[in-house]
């Protein structure tokens, strides 16, 4: 009975894979046709010849500062603002505010970075400043519920103790259960400020500035030799900040 | 004796280096153009509040559910047959880069000798390139290659997903134990025979696990791709937000929330069932 059930599902899954072939009349053979494939290795081939002029490099690498200060600021103020949420969502001041911060939280992460940019874009106008906010929104969200549950998992016995001895709340919090917490939360900020950064760079498809705005404007523009440097910067900033946060998690977060 | 000391004895280093750090972050605050004021400033606070506004209700029109259906379903299709396009380069990539069909680690307690390490760089710095560049990319490049719609979703799907199946499939095959494998090669099997019955029946439930995991992900991915033009509810969402039609937004992001937590349950069905 229970082979005969995933063999049903299997079957079902293959089903599936057909089915949305057909739903989408993709014709692999037309697609992967001698016509189609040397118009595809034309427009490839014009990627290959980056543009290295100085003019152009020195805007990428506005960009590219660009988008790193979006993201870096963006997570940062989603450690703030996702702490201060956090706070209630761990249940700390009763019942009512911990399900509305929750709330909250759900419905700021459910809501893909690019979706808040898009929105955002039509709040603040085109710019950083748009990206900015976006990926603190979602960010937010995410940052939130991760503290809220490494909140909820610190021993609350040293706060207890340093309120014993007559000091208050806000000391307790800061000197009992803020040590423990920090090295937890320094790791999930270094993973969201990783993901953000990949993050940045295409949050610019809607207008949001950064190096994705730049791409898009140069394939808008057919100028494939400037955004094959764009794609090229896009992968070298994102290897720096990948070996940047190892290297960093290993030193401040194991320690 | 003992005396009590209220100061905190760590206060200096820690305000020194939170102003260094205030100090680090002030090109970025000017870089970024950071300005909070504008979700508080009227003009774009009645904006905003305009189109959130017009959220509720959310659209309901035959035509536009007609519409919803097609542009959820599109992304079903889009992240189903992406999927399938990258295991079938994820595959065999995966078998080549990976380390446990090496014939030389069989004998030199798994370390592959110094050709064998050579000759898998390629395919492995090729798995790289493909997940490096993020899959909305690949989606733009293919948008003005094969032009706007469905197929353009796919394709960059199936790009970036080979690369990351590939890389972790190659791993995957790694971790588990390697004396099955290393004795069907010494005894002058096959690899494809060694992988099949020294390798597979430890890591299928891993792999399988893995990849209902990726196809969850592919779907997230395939609404965000539409922004571009690679078809689905992203598209959709798109077209909707230019034209500031708020209820339909509004509609639209229901169903991809509740699409997100059906795929999230079918997926949770999916390993408990097969793994």
């Amino acid at each position: 009975m229970n082979r005969l059930f995933n063999l049903a599902l299997l079957l079902c899954i293959g089903a599936a894979v057909i089915a949305s072939f057909n739903y989408l009349g993709i014709d692999l053979g037309e697609l992967g046709g001698a016509g189609n494939l040397k118009q595809m290795g034309a427009y490839a081939q014009r990627f290959l010849s980056p543009d290295l002029s100085p003019g152009h490099l020195q805007a990428i690498g506005h960009g590219a500062l660009e988008t790193l200060a979006m993201s870096a600021l963006g997570t940062l103020l989603a450690a703030v603002f996702g702490l201060l949420l956090a706070l209630p969502a761990a249940g700390r001041y009763g019942w009512p505010l911990q399900s509305a911060s929750r709330l909250v939280l759900n419905a700021l992460r459910a809501v893909p970075e690019l979706v808040w940019a898009a929105l955002m874009v039509l709040a603040a106008g085109l710019g950083p400043n748009a990206g900015t906010l976006a990926l603190a929104l979602h960010t937010t969200g995410v940052l939130g519920r991760l503290f809220a549950e490494a909140l909820e998992n610190t021993p609350p016995e040293p706060a207890d103790a340093i309120r014993l001895q007559g000091a208050n709340t806000v000391w307790a919090f800061c000197y009992g259960t803020l040590p423990n917490l920090l090295p937890q939360l320094l790791a999930y900020i270094l993973y969201r400020w990783e993901n953000n950064i990949r993050m940045a760079s295409v949050l610019g498809f809607v207008g949001a500035g950064g190096l994705g705005q730049m791409l898009y404007v140069s394939l808008s523009l057919f100028q494939e030799a400037q955004a094959s440097t764009v794609i090229l910067a896009m992968l070298l900033l994102v290897l720096a900040v990948d070996t940047l946060s190892s290297w960093s998690r290993q030193r401040w977060v194991k320690a | 004796m003992l005396t009590s000391d209220t100061r905190d004895p760590a206060a200096l280093p820690r305000l020194l280096l939170t102003l260094l750090a205030l100090a680090l972050l002030w090109p970025g605050i000017r870089f970024s153009e950071l300005d909070l004021r504008v979700l508080v400033a009227s003009d774009s606070q009645s904006e905003m509040g305009r189109f959130v506004s017009a959220f509720w209700p959310p659209a309901h029109g035959d035509e536009f559910i007609q519409l919803l259906l097609q542009a959820t379903l599109q992304t079903l299709a889009i992240a189903t047959a992406g999927m399938a396009l990258a295991l079938l380069l994820a595959v065999p990539a995966g078998l080549l880069a990976s380390r446990a069909l090496s014939l030389s680690a069989a004998s030199r307690a798994g370390h592959p000798s110094y050709w064998g390490q050579l000759l898998r760089w390629p395919i492995r710095g090729l798995l790289i390139f493909l997940r490096s560049v993020p899959e909305i990319v690949w989606a733009l490049l293919f948008v003005r290659a094969v032009g706007l719609g469905p197929t353009a979703g796919v394709l960059a799907i199936a790009i970036t997903y080979s690369g990351m199946l590939g890389k972790v499939y190659a791993e995957i095959f790694e971790s588990v134990d390697q004396r099955p494998v290393h004795a069907l090669l010494q005894s002058g099997s096959g690899r494809l025979a060694a992988f099949c019955y020294g390798i597979l029946p430890n890591v299928a439930a891993e792999l399988l696990s893995y990849t209902v995991y990726r196809w969850e992900c592919a779907i997230r991915a395939s609404v965000v791709m539409g922004f571009v033009g690679a078809g689905g509810l992203g598209q959709q969402m798109d077209l909707s937000l230019r034209m500031f039609a708020g209820g339909e937004v509004a509609s639209l992001l229901l169903t991809f929330l509740v699409l997100v937590l059906l795929a999230d349950q079918l997926s949770r069905l999916l390993r408990w069932r097969l793994t």
